[in-house]
């Protein structure tokens, strides 16, 4: 009954004519040029032809600088790190203590911890300044834009880019991000599918695993470009599996019209380069740490434990393991890294480093300080370019991380929309790896 | 004097989404909300607090909109917020380089409330695109306070804190130019205006009817939890 009113008709007419009056008053020149230059940008990076190509080829850049630019720094923490290592383990023995302790304090949790800061920690404050840059820069609402019709054929809605790209940064706060959805029903497809996008801690397992599947492959001047298109080809697989189960929830229980929206690009602004750079590099590190001591620590003295408390002589990583191995061996994984996901579940950060524990449990002992030493040791427990792959896929979906089922129930209110947003990735990675897994067997058949 | 949580005046932040609105939250609080470009980035209400002359302030972040219509839910946060919270001041924060579609809202909100500062931000943007604004007849114009400010480069964010610490303090108080309706309006206004003697002082009995003859019913939901 709004709407159409003469009343309300006449209220806006009013403060529109005031404001145009007044600013017919105020202002000397009006704008022009600004409107044409963003405009013209618009024209090219928004265009049917070129703005997927240049938006992918961009991120391949991205994902290159992160790569070829974290390989250095992460292999110096990890000498530094590992050097203070070998110091606590010459202090333990010097104050004679028991083995147990100086196993649960330095190879447990202080182990766990260095390689959570080395491997995780110089992806992410490599890329997430130059994300942020380019959020600065306008570019976010331009790919909300460029995937807002293929939203529209899923049913989902066009803002859901915007939330995924929240989930870059942390899958929560993608979660809460999906707040800027008014229908509940699209609010509901952005939440259970924000997981589909490589957070925080998955991206890094991205960008080790697909270094060392490139490195498998290849040894040239091209590994890094091929690390950063296997990175692309896992953001993508996200991409899919997002569409895939948004359309699946909007023609199965969340059925309905897609709302129009109006998206409005923002004009680009010059970005502030060395404050955005400074102050996201910190954050980042801030972040990691903090997730690293509270969650790292902890998982690292548990494998520890797992790994040293023996019945019947083998240890409970052992028994555990070998229970999922057959089940693992189908997916083409193996056991060991299905227990690293399972008690990965407080934070992705840490699958990586237990199974690197598990790993070297079952004997040998490896100085890990650089990416070819976790390729050896992969290969060393029968790990080929397909377990590689299926890591992967499984990384980018499985189970959302606690935090993010504990806000995902927060913002649904629901238990039932939180096992669901479990179920649906886990379910969807282990079919994917499975039919991977057995068409490369049956067509591979030495592997 | 309202407006006053504890010994704090409460001060709202308002604006178009993507003026800067969390750059000059951020300035102001130093706190670190985050901040890009795109509208509609700032979805949980932000509090901040800011000390100036010795006298603490709360600063809430309110969601941004174009209007206070009512048409959205931000929109109705906004609105009851500036309506119905008191806040000692509200800051709107506007886009100099587009002014005329900022001004929409600026207007809409000095329909309720007298205590209003306009922060004309990006000042930097428009004098890179030749957009030069007349401060003192805007001024004038709009009979609030206006800070031309770069709240990027915290610029004009000093005269902020002043003339937010001068309306909060009620040294000043702007006397907004109000808006004529036609007369079909303003006799319905003057109608209905009698029958709204009985509401708080506080309240602005002549938007609250304007609100009514609009055949807006969340005033009336709103005002039935407040009052």
């Amino acid at each position: 009954m709004k709407m159409d009113s003469p009343i309300t008709d006449s209220i806006v007419e009013a403060i529109y004519a005031k404001a145009e009056t007044i600013t017919n008053k105020v202002v000397k020149t009006p704008i022009q040029q600004k409107e044409t230059w963003t405009n013209r940008i618009d024209n090219i990076v928004t265009s049917r032809a070129l703005g997927f190509p240049l938006m992918l080829a961009l991120l391949c850049v991205v994902f290159w600088i992160t790569i070829t630019g974290a390989n250095a720094p992460s292999e110096f923490l990890a000498r530094f790190l590992f050097m203070i290592e070998d110091h606590l383990t010459a202090f333990f023995s010097f104050i004679n203590s028991p083995s147990w302790l100086h196993g649960l304090l330095v190879l447990g949790m202080y182990r766990a911890l260095a390689w959570v800061v080395s491997v995780m920690l110089p992806p992410m404050a490599i890329f997430f300044p130059i994300f942020t840059l380019l959020e600065d820069l306008g570019y976010l609402p331009r790919i909300a834009f460029n995937l807002d019709h293929m939203f529209q054929r899923v049913g989902a809605h066009g803002k859901q880019a915007l939330t995924m790209a929240m989930g870059f940064g942390c899958n929560a706060a993608g979660v809460i991000a999906a707040r800027i959805i008014d229908s509940p029903r699209e609010r509901l497809v952005a939440i259970v599918t924000n997981n589909f996008v490589p957070c925080n801690g998955r991206f890094p397992i991205l960008i080790t695993m697909a270094t060392i599947v490139s490195s498998l492959t290849i040894r040239s001047a091209y590994q890094t470009v091929m690390g950063a298109v296997i990175v692309l080809a896992g953001v993508l697989i996200g991409i899919l599996a997002t569409f895939l189960v948004s359309w699946g929830l909007t023609n199965t229980i969340l059925q309905g019209e897609p709302s129009f929206f109006i998206l409005e690009l923002p004009p680009y602004r010059k970005p502030q380069v060395g404050k955005v750079i400074v102050r996201s590099f910190f954050d980042r590190t801030i972040f990691v740490l903090t997730r690293a001591v509270i969650v790292a620590a902890p998982a690292g003295a548990l494998t520890w434990l797992l790994a040293n408390i023996k019945i019947n002589q083998l240890s409970l990583i052992t028994h555990l393991s070998t229970r999922l191995d057959p089940f693992g061996k189908i997916m083409g994984l193996d056991g060991v890294i299905l227990l690293a996901f399972i008690l990965g579940l407080p934070a992705n950060e840490i699958v990586i480093p237990i199974m690197l524990m598990s790993y070297l449990s079952a004997g040998a002992m490896l100085e890990l300080e650089s990416l070819d030493a976790i390729r050896e040791l992969l290969t060393a427990n029968g790990w080929t370019w397909l377990t590689a792959v299926n890591f992967i896929i499984f990384s980018l979906l499985h189970f959302p991380c606690g935090t993010t089922l504990l806000t995902i129930h927060k913002e649904t209110g629901s238990w039932k929309w939180t096992a669901l947003s479990a179920v649906i990735p886990t379910v969807l990675g282990i079919i994917i790896c499975i039919i991977i897994t057995q068409i490369t067997h049956l067509f591979l058949p030495l592997f | 004097m309202d407006g006053k949580q504890g010994h704090s005046y409460v001060v709202a932040l308002a604006g178009n989404p993507n003026t800067g609105k969390s750059t000059v939250f951020n300035g102001l609080t130093g706190l670190r909300q985050h901040t890009g470009n795109w509208p509609g980035k700032t979805v949980v209400q932000a509090r901040g607090h800011f000390k100036y002359k010795g006298q603490d302030f709360v600063l809430v972040d309110l969601p941004g909109t174009y209007s206070l219509l009512a048409n959205s839910p931000e929109e109705q946060v906004a609105r009851n917020f500036i309506c119905f919270e008191h806040p000692a001041a509200t800051v709107i924060v506007v886009d100099a380089t587009c002014l005329e579609r900022n001004l929409n809202l600026v207007l809409q909100v000095t329909e309720i409330t007298n205590h209003v500062i306009v922060c004309l931000n990006l000042m930097d943007e428009a004098r890179r695109h030749r957009v030069f604004i007349d401060v003192p007849t805007l001024e004038q114009e709009l009979g609030v306070p206006v800070i031309p400010t770069t709240a990027r480069s915290k610029q004009g964010l000093a005269e902020l804190k002043e003339a937010i610490h001068l309306v909060s303090s009620g040294k000043l108080t702007p006397q907004p130019v109000r808006l004529r309706y036609n007369p079909m309006v303003e006799e319905k206004i003057a109608e209905i205006l009698p029958r709204l003697e009985t509401l708080p002082p506080v309240y602005n009995k002549r938007w609250i009817a304007l609100r009514l003859i609009d055949g807006d019913s969340s005033i009336l939901e709103e005002m039935e939890v407040k009052i």
